[in-house]
């Protein structure tokens, strides 16, 4: 019987014949830690016994959850980790270098075909390059630091055929919303999903990062992008648990409505829904590409002075291309406010919180009660030109309508 | 191990964020974690919750993030067991890497406010009040090993590796 992509990965780093629903100990090829996480796993790695990382130039720590610090408390956690990373020679991203994934993939750290785990559930993001990517807690990946290991189940794979062409105004954003909305977000548990199709072929990295990124919210354990970039695929006779056939030129204009990332809407059904803040940034939607979306929907305009618009690029190098550009110049004239490149506002840690009972439009990928610091906020899913036509008309808005 | 205490019943997609929102993960200490335990779902939730007690959801539970603060948050608030028809992955692993001890399992037969009890690793779940006894779903044998040492910590400074 042939393999999964999932069966050939985790088979190679074990040196067993594995299939699905076995248990292998693996080795692992790279180990990314955040500052939500990364002082969880120090402590940890001490506690276990741990006394040196044992692949230092395989192991990064980012300051990106909460960065710049904004407060004396989280200043001391980030003086750990930079401790920690100087002691251990490991890779470290500090203050204003970007969001953790964002930046394991703009600097080359992994490459197709490799196991990864990163102490943040987006970790999944970089099977958009053909790697094997899992999020894993702290501890785990503690053990993963201490031992160069960790252990897996071999997970059954879900794979997905994607046809046609999107029409205009309609994103990968919305392909991975729409898939979310149809799986369910507990649709992929312990799954693999792999990811077929002409439509790939054409796709840039930015898009097919948005899409891999958003796996883990129907739960599955990663994704693959199977195209000629990647290099990846299944056997011809590999078992698959479902496929599922997407015909893009099908596809709308998206938008997961609160509380749930499988909440999914037609932003043309939303239009009633007046908006107070928009945010554009996150591992999912912070890249140059997005910017340029938003920037040519904002371009000349001015959204209402009762909306706001925050922008935060996913990494310094987007955000100096986006200055080069003249993105940041057309978007600020537009109304937008930029944030330091970060994780901030996504989370609720910092930079955008929104008020009671306000209504947020954002590129990012999760809506959960109070993720961005309020629990009396609706927080509304979209692309970054959904976002950008939703702020500029102050209210949910298919880009389409424009 | 056994385990005794009440049920608090909650329902499906209990995902992280309301569990331990961001904004008060970035700590090392975990008393400050358990006093904003599920806040967001229920404010209620540690006044109800007494030591020993049982978490009991549906589907899904602890979607979401990564964070490892949000077992840890429950554990050090005094719940002894999470019961859930099913788990997200990496909450998961999360919990019995920390040691807090999960139950897949039906739990139509259980109410809130029902005295359940556990031998932590056995296939029966006990409802006392009820006098039902509940099939759960079995641990991989690497998962029993590592709560039997209270944790991956402790498990990995007693082997030094993995042994599977
Ligand atoms: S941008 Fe948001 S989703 Fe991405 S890593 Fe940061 S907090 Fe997580």
């Amino acid at each position: 019987m042939g393999k999964t992509v999932a069966e050939k990965i985790l088979s190679e780093h074990s040196n067993k014949d594995l299939k699905a629903g076995d248990i292998a100990l693996c080795n692992v090829d790279f180990l990314m830690a955040s500052d939500t996480t990364a002082p969880i796993a120090i402590k940890s790695f001490y506690n276990m016994g741990g006394q040196k990382v044992k692949n230092p130039d395989k192991t990064a720590f980012v300051l990106d959850h909460a960065s710049p610090c904004p407060n004396q408390k989280i200043a001391a956690l980030h003086t750990m980790m930079r401790e920690f990373a100087s002691e251990q020679n490991i890779i470290l991203y500090d203050v204003g270098e970007g969001i953790c994934h964002q930046l394991i993939i703009e600097n080359g750290h992994i490459k197709a075909g490799e196991l990864v785990l990163g102490a943040d559930s987006h970790t999944c993001t970089y099977g958009a390059i053909g790697a094997l990517a899992c999020g894993v807690g702290a501890t785990d990946l503690a053990a993963a630091m201490f031992t160069g290991k960790s252990w897996f189940k071999v997970p059954e794979t879900i794979r997905i055929n994607l046809h046609g062409k999107f029409p205009s105004g309609v994103y990968a954003k919305d392909l991975i919303l729409y898939l979310i909305g149809k799986l369910g977000s507990n649709g992929a548990t312990y799954k693999s999903v792999e990811f077929y199709g002409e439509p790939l072929e054409k796709m840039t990295l930015s898009s097919k990062l948005t899409i891999t990124n958003m796996v883990v919210e129907m739960g599955a354990k990663n994704g693959v992008i199977c195209d000629s970039t990647t290099g990846m695929k299944s056997d011809p006779d590999a078992r698959f648990e479902r496929i599922i056939d997407v015909n893009l030129s099908k596809l709308e204009a998206y938008v997961a409505a609160p509380h749930r990332v499988d909440n999914i809407k037609k932003a043309k059904d939303l239009s009633h829904v007046k908006i107070n803040q928009g945010f554009l940034g996150s591992c999912t939607n912070g890249r140059i590409e997005d910017l340029r979306i938003a920037a040519q929907i904002l371009k000349g305009k001015r959204i209402p002075h009762d909306v706001r618009l925050l922008i935060t690029p996913a990494s310094k190098k987007v955000f100096l291309q986006a200055v080069k550009e003249g993105l940041v110049e057309t978007l600020i004239e537009a109304g937008g406010v930029f944030i330091t490149p970060g994780c901030g506002a996504c989370v609720g840690t910092h930079n955008g919180i929104p008020g009671d009972n306000e209504n947020v439009i954002s590129s990012t990928n999760r809506n959960f009660k109070g993720r961005m610091g309020n629990n009396k906020a609706f927080i509304y899913l979209a692309s970054p030109a959904t976002v950008a036509a939703s702020v500029l008309k102050g209210r949910i808005t298919d880009p389409k309508e424009l | 191990m056994k385990l005794k205490g009440k049920a608090l019943k909650y329902g499906d997609n209990i995902d992280t964020d309301v569990i331990i929102p961001g904004k008060y993960t970035k700590t090392l200490n975990m008393k400050e974690l358990a006093d904003h335990v599920m806040e967001d779902l229920d404010p209620d939730f540690k006044n109800k919750l007494q030591n020993g007690d049982f978490l009991v959801a549906g589907h899904n539970f602890g979607c979401g993030s990564s964070r490892e603060q949000a077992p840890l948050a429950l554990k050090h608030a005094g719940v002894s067991c999470i019961i859930a028809e099913s788990f997200a992955r990496i909450f998961y692993r999360n919990a019995i890497n920390i040691g807090l001890p999960l139950i897949e399992c039906k739990i139509d037969e259980i109410k809130n406010g029902d005295i359940l009890e556990y031998v932590v690793g056995s296939s029966k779940l006990h409802n006392l009040t009820t006098q039902k006894i509940i099939e759960v779903k079995p641990l991989p044998q690497i998962m029993t090993s590592i709560l039997k040492e209270g944790g991956l910590v402790n498990y990995l400074k007693k082997y030094g590796c993995y042994k599977l």
